[in-house]
């Protein structure tokens, strides 16, 4: 496990200024996008609080929706596991693979394989994993990590990616040109479609009531992998359960305008089990495995401030209008997830122990919450986390101490006009025309480009007194 | 203890006793208001906006010719079928390819493919195939690069809801639902969009008035 | 009306002059102003930290002091909604159900200055001359956690002698965020950058706001780059008439 925090990782990607550009471009144009066909529904407010209320409600009896999913899936043709944890989801994937003799497999929407890191799993087993989203491919083949929800390359330019496919597709012909490489990545996955047996995905939603599952999703791939090779892995995190057919109805509408702007994304596939690949070939796999993962999620619930956490969709809005991770990129993140859901479902997955620097990653401007299609209220469950990381003793010791410090100055206003004078006295040295430039420790990072206002002679208390002193 | 009893009682813990909030009344729109002219004209709009090729066609029997001539287009020969497309829809001189279990490499990329659909959503410009009459299997309409589509004008609704509430049957019965919403497409290469991926890159929608 | 002004810690140690903004304003509006100086800090400091149960006992201090006030103001939107938002968070936090009852019923007596001279007095002319070309930086609390809207475009706009120019990218943070500055320090400078070039696109002499802690960040800023442009909270621009105002 790395110990480095969040400033640290962002300290390099600040540096980058292509980076920069790059993100600055993307998520601008994705914001203008999402704002516009947000804004177009009449109901979007309505369905924002279905969304809320629906994920508020499933949680509350998750149990229930959980095994009544596992009763529809497998009535429906198809075979349930649970996993614990992340080592389970392994051994359950990895053992499906194997059984069916898969010297290589295709996958889709890799997030929660992400979060299980199956393809080193499946790597060591002699498994080939091939990530066929273009984004998650561009990703493999740079032996990269995602840094963006939904468009995990967003940090390599078209230059950067040429240079890659020439390379590892043996294709010195490619230009920079996004079409080309598309065209590229078309070519070279075709034949794997065709002829690969086992697929894996992940599942935007799962309904209880019909044992269905749903993958949204824009270039094809999805249809290929859910499509055509015989044998069908999905796996996804408990909370994903829908309990009924009729919640489709409102996050068919808010995940795809929240998330890539469009009205609808390309494609929406939504299968139930095997009943229609028993009839006929080509129309879905003959076998379906579906893989329910806990891996810290009950957890969360347990935790009744943060739980609202298990809302997310992955629409990824609150990425693109963050002004922290806009500057700081995904990678600053270390995470599948980033950005401000990053910020609160990273540590609470990992531990505040290993990830104990997100929450305090945002300036808490609330952007986030202001737009997220089903209202997680990201800002205070950031300040909730950051109880957590203080009272599990997570924090330094000097910051315990200046806080409690502060807190007996501002409960005591005598106490507080004596450190103010105090303060007078000690910045005499340092100040100048009424500003400090250099700030000491620990505040030397505020001297980072920005003077710091001396104390005035009088505080506002001293001068009201003196001003009814006169009167 | 089984990791499916390790994660319902840990689900179950996480819990408590907590009684389950009662269901809030939903405000959201299940349903349209526009009458069938103006969904109609909505479908056209939104699909205005996608890379889709879009024929208006006044009845059934200006199917065939149109499809003869967006093959011509498109260069294509041979045109594949689900076996049970009305024939009226088919052109005369077409070089068929009716699908009955047609190993993939059959169906790849070379031919168009034509098949009718469940219904169209107005409000997105959405076309839904439900693995009912003359729609095929899923593989029919991936695997070729060039997919028209018959929407009859009454099969139009206006919003998303009421698209679900109307596919529900299809479902129950344990038929895949496949969307599209304009032909495939990718964004991933500096949020620049690019039209034609794995799926069908040329998508033609044939709208019938009838 | 008789208000209570609750000045906040930060504007008492460091900006004592955007106080006696308030009291000019206030006073000249008819109000009768009172400082109880047993207040403090409202806790936001240590709420947003992390330590929220030094917050808790500072949430007790401000209920002591204002519970029987009439109308609470304070010139500091960020204040505010940690007063609105997060207290009766904390109180039920702390399992304190008589402290979360008070605090419901205080939390509407408690305005933000530009929300009370708007809404509770319901002027928007306040008698004010300010001869200046002025941006205006809407802080993220008054943006979102208070929705104040244009409240304070409005008082702006009736100020005589006044320019105000528009700011671009309005609803962006300028990366302030309390703690945040110092902990994540490139990120928060690297907001803030981009916020100083709007402030600079726009030609304003100042760059005004109703938070002086965004404006501490910002005028940090424009002062360090040596720009010559002046961070003032709105109540000293409010403040301004033409009897008081320098020559421009």
């Amino acid at each position: 496990m790395t110990a480095e925090t969040f400033p640290q990782r962002a300290h390099r990607s600040l540096r980058d200024s292509q980076l920069r550009r790059n993100l600055a471009k993307a998520t601008s144009t994705i914001r203008t996008k999402t704002a516009k066909v947000s804004a177009e529904l009449p109901d979007w407010e309505a369905l924002r609080d279905a969304g809320q209320a629906i994920k508020r409600e499933t949680l509350a009896e998750l149990d229930r929706h959980l095994v009544a999913l596992e009763e529809s899936v497998t009535r429906a043709g198809g075979v349930v596991h649970w996993a614990a944890d992340a080592a389970e989801a392994r051994r359950i994937i990895v053992g499906l693979a194997k059984a069916h003799g898969a010297e290589q497999v295709i996958k889709i929407k890799s997030m929660t394989t992400d979060e299980v890191e199956l393809n080193p799993a499946l790597e060591a087993a002699g498994i080939r994993p091939f990530e066929t989203d273009l984004a998650d491919m561009i990703v493999q083949m740079a032996h990269e990590k995602p840094s963006h929800l939904l468009v995990p390359a967003i940090h390599k330019n078209r230059s950067e990616i040429g240079a890659l496919f020439r390379d590892q597709m043996d294709r010195p012909d490619l230009s920079d040109q996004p079409g080309d490489l598309t065209r590229a990545a078309r070519a070279y996955l075709r034949d794997k479609f065709i002829e690969t047996p086992v697929a894996i995905s992940g599942a935007n939603f799962a309904v209880a009531e019909t044992g269905s599952v749903v993958v949204v999703e824009s270039e094809g791939n999805g249809r290929m992998c859910l499509t055509l090779p015989k044998v069908l892995i999905s796996i996804m995190g408990i909370e994903k359960v829908l309990p009924e057919w009729e919640h489709l109805e409102v996050f068919l509408q808010l995940l795809p305008r929240a998330s890539t702007g469009e009205r609808m994304n390309p494609y929406t596939s939504i299968w139930t089990g095997t009943q229609a690949g028993e009839r006929r070939a080509g129309d879905g796999p003959g076998e379906f495995h579906l893989v329910l993962l806990d891996n810290g999620r009950s957890k969360i619930l347990a935790d009744e401030a943060a739980r609202a956490t298990l809302h997310c969709i992955r629409c990824s809005r609150c990425l693109n209008v963050c002004p922290v991770y806009q500057r700081a990129g995904g990678h600053a993140y270390d995470s599948m997830y980033q950005g401000p859901i990053g910020a609160i479902l990273t540590p609470q997955l990992k531990g505040l122990d290993a990830a104990g620097s997100l929450p305090f990653a945002s300036s808490l401007c609330g952007a986030c919450q202001e737009v997220c299609p089903v209202r997680i209220p990201i800002p205070d469950i950031l300040v909730h986390l950051r109880g957590r990381v203080v009272r599990e003793g997570h924090a330094g010791l000097g910051e315990g101490l200046a806080m409690k410090a502060a807190g007996t100055l501002f409960d005591h206003p005598a106490l507080m006009a004596l450190a103010l004078s105090m303060g007078r006295a000690a910045q005499a040295p340092l100040a100048r025309d009424g500003r400090i430039e250099r700030l000491p420790p620990p505040l030397d990072g505020w001297s980072l480009g920005r003077d710091f206002p001396a104390l005035p002679k009088e505080s506002f208390r001293a001068w009201w007194k003196r001003r009814k002193a006169s009167r | 203890m089984s990791d499916r009893e390790a994660v319902l009682a840990a689900v179950r813990a996480a819990l408590g006793a907590a009684p389950a909030p009662s269901p809030a009344q939903s405000a959201y729109r299940r349903k349209g208001e526009m009458d069938a002219a103006a969904a109609q004209a909505r479908f056209l709009e939104r699909l205005a906006d996608y890379d889709v090729h879009v024929e208006v066609l006044d009845d059934v029997q200006a199917i065939a010719p149109t499809v003869a001539r967006r093959m011509a287009e498109r260069e294509t020969v041979t045109l594949a079928i689900p076996a049970d497309l009305p024939r009226a829809w088919i052109p005369e001189n077409a070089r068929v390819l009716a699908d009955d279990a047609l190993p993939y490499p059959a169906l790849d990329t070379r031919p168009s493919v034509l098949t009718g659909c469940a219904l169209a959503i107005a409000e997105t410009g959405t076309v839904v195939l439900d693995a009912g009459a003359a729609q095929g299997r899923r593989a029919l309409t991936l695997l070729p690069d060039h997919h028209l589509c018959v929407v009859f004008a009454r099969q139009v609704v206006e919003t998303v809801p009421e698209a679900l509430q109307n596919l529900k049957a299809a479902v129950d019965a344990g038929r895949p639902l496949t969307f599209f919403s304009g032909p495939s497409a990718t964004a991933d290469i500096e949020f620049d969009r690019v039209v034609g991926v794995h799926g069908p890159r040329a998508l033609d929608i044939l709208l019938v008035r009838d | 009306m008789l208000v209570s002004l609750f000045i906040t810690c930060f504007n008492d140690a460091l900006f004592p002059q955007t106080g006696q903004a308030v009291v000019t304003v206030l006073e000249r509006l008819g109000c009768e102003v009172a400082f109880p100086e047993a207040q403090s800090c409202c806790g936001q400091m240590h709420n947003n930290s992390g330590y929220q149960q030094e917050a808790v006992s500072l949430v007790r201090r401000f209920v002591e002091v204002f519970e029987d006030a009439e109308a609470i103001v304070a010139p500091a939107t960020s204040c505010v909604a940690m007063i609105r938002g997060q207290y009766p968070r904390l109180a039920r936090a702390a399992g304190d159900a008589k402290l979360e009852r008070r605090v419901a019923a205080l939390a509407p007596r408690v305005f933000e200055f530009t929300e009370f001279l708007t809404d509770r007095l319901g002027i928007e002319d306040v008698g004010a001359y300010y001869p200046h070309r002025v941006t205006y930086h809407s802080s993220c609390n008054s943006l979102r956690a208070l929705a104040l809207g244009d409240r304070p475009l409005r008082l702006l706009r009736a100020v005589r002698g006044l320019e105000l120019v528009e700011l671009a990218w309005a609803e962006e943070c300028c990366g302030f965020g309390g703690t945040f500055a110092v902990k994540n320090a490139e990120t928060s400078t690297a907001m803030l950058a981009d916020k100083l070039r709007h402030v600079l696109d726009t030609g304003a002499e100042v760059c005004t706001a109703g938070d002086n802690s965004c404006l501490m960040h910002i005028g940090g800023g424009l002062s360090r780059q040596r720009t010559g442009v002046r961070a003032v909270h709105l109540a000293e621009i409010l403040a301004c008439t033409e009897q008081t105002a320098p020559a421009s």
